[in-house]
């Protein structure tokens, strides 16, 4: 294609730098402004999105798979202290694609989480749960060649939060994807098959459409789960690919 | 077959147990020559400082060369020694501010084979955003580049100037609102 050219310069991209990735419909993420979340309200902006060219600034990404980022025990989040965390030990294992069904190596992925209580190891978490000496509830690996990661932990408990009354957020894990452009970044949750929270959930609701909440679930895996020691459960994630054309005005 | 993506969800309030890093605010490494500070606050629709947020930013060199993953660009990678590229700021300071050390980024090709003005790339993290805000640095300080930007110049003029950095002791000053009568131009990528 004759497309790798941007602004009439030669690249020096192996090849593997889209031109333009995939513009997503509107019910894709959440609407910011989701009123059932009250935390938005004061802070989605009114005024519509403006279009924004992928140029080179969004369709370059940062190499952040430096080793002095990524300690030994990073992935493990049950080996961070000098014993073992209380609660269901997990694996949470996935890969990363892009819309095309392309494993994505070599990105950063970074998780945090409450512990078994439901407790963050946060200043602000005033949750009357105990926390644990043993979990500090955050870690961080690079997919491997296929898009793989792996992480060990325990299970996060639900807790309760002050969005209405009698509000209590499905057990969650937080995910970041740094992706490998800009317009790739995510920010995401990972949620357990079958909460009974998640009818009364206004951050897991917010994603209107039921087909793409169920791409935030996971599932469990008994082939992955080890015996005597660690549930499996296995998470997908599908960052955003090359658009199939790209836009006159991107070129 | 094309798949459909993993929605977002917001960061929630404890992200800072997981995303800030040691050296996150630095782009370049302190001490770097020519090295800039970016600095601002964030506000919510009433004028309240967001003091639980997470500020990143992508940019290119001085000279116009990004620091990519698989060193993608016109003339190829940065050679700026220590260059990232990439800075996160999220330190829950408590009053809503952030502060970056980089340095001032070059031109950049851009649609219609125009050079885009000296920008740097901004994603908005907090609780209450259920998506990342984008946004635009651009400089107040770059006239004549900035009257030829085609982003720039895209934005309707009564609001184009949320998006410039303005000249600060040691670098730049960029605020942003998210919501009111100074809300800041926010793009969808």
């Amino acid at each position: 294609m004759e497309q790798r050219d941007s602004g009439g310069v030669a690249w020096s991209d192996p090849g593997e730098t889209p031109i333009a990735y995939l513009r997503e419909g509107a019910g894709a993420h959440p609407p910011l402004d989701s009123p059932a979340y009250k935390s938005t309200l004061l802070r989605h902006p009114r005024e519509p999105l403006l279009y924004l060219p992928q140029t080179l600034t969004e369709i370059t990404g940062p190499a952040l798979g430096d080793a002095a980022r990524i300690g030994a025990l990073d992935h493990d989040l049950t080996r961070q202290h000098a014993g073992a965390p209380i609660g269901e030990r997990l694996i949470v294992q996935g890969r990363v694609f892009d819309t095309e069904g392309k494993p994505l190596r070599g990105t950063l992925v970074e998780i945090w989480q409450a512990n078994s209580a439901g407790r963050y190891l946060h200043k602000h978490d005033r949750w009357e749960a105990p926390l644990d000496p043993n979990f500090s509830g955050a870690g961080r690996c690079l997919t491997d060649d296929d898009g793989r990661y792996r992480f060990v932990t325990v299970k996060p408990g639900p807790y309760p939060w002050g969005n209405h009354h009698n509000a209590w957020r499905p057990a969650h894990i937080h995910f970041s994807l740094l992706g490998r452009a800009f317009t790739q970044r995510l920010v995401t949750q990972m949620y357990f098959p079958s909460d009974p929270f998640f009818p009364y959930d206004p951050i897991f609701n917010s994603v209107r459409d039921e087909r793409a909440r169920e791409r935030m679930v996971a599932s469990f895996n008994v082939h992955e789960t080890v015996p005597s020691w660690a549930q499996c459960y296995e998470f997908d994630i599908y960052l955003r690919g090359p658009a199939a054309t790209p836009f006159e005005e991107e070129l | 077959m094309i798949f459909a993506t993993t929605p977002s969800q917001t960061v929630g309030p404890y992200y800072a147990i997981g995303l800030p890093w040691p050296d996150g605010p630095c782009v370049v490494p302190a001490g770097t020559p020519g090295a800039i500070t970016l600095t601002g606050t964030i506000y919510d629709g009433r004028g309240a400082v967001i003091p639980d947020h997470l500020i990143e930013i992508w940019q290119a060199d001085p000279d116009g060369r990004f620091a990519d993953l698989r060193g993608a660009g016109p003339g190829g990678p940065s050679r700026v020694e220590g260059f990232r590229g990439f800075g996160r700021a999220g330190a829950e300071v408590g009053d809503g501010s952030y502060e970056l050390l980089t340095l001032k980024p070059g031109r950049v090709p851009g649609p219609g084979r125009r050079l885009q003005a000296p920008h740097v790339d901004v994603s908005l993290f907090a609780r209450g955003l259920l998506h990342r805000l984008v946004t635009r640095i651009y400089f107040a300080d770059e006239e004549a580049a900035n009257a030829e930007d085609p982003v720039l110049q895209s934005v309707p003029a009564a609001r184009r100037g949320t998006l410039l950095a303005q000249p600060r002791a040691g670098g730049y000053g960029f605020d942003i609102h998210v919501q009111g009568p100074h809300e800041t131009v926010f793009f969808a990528v």
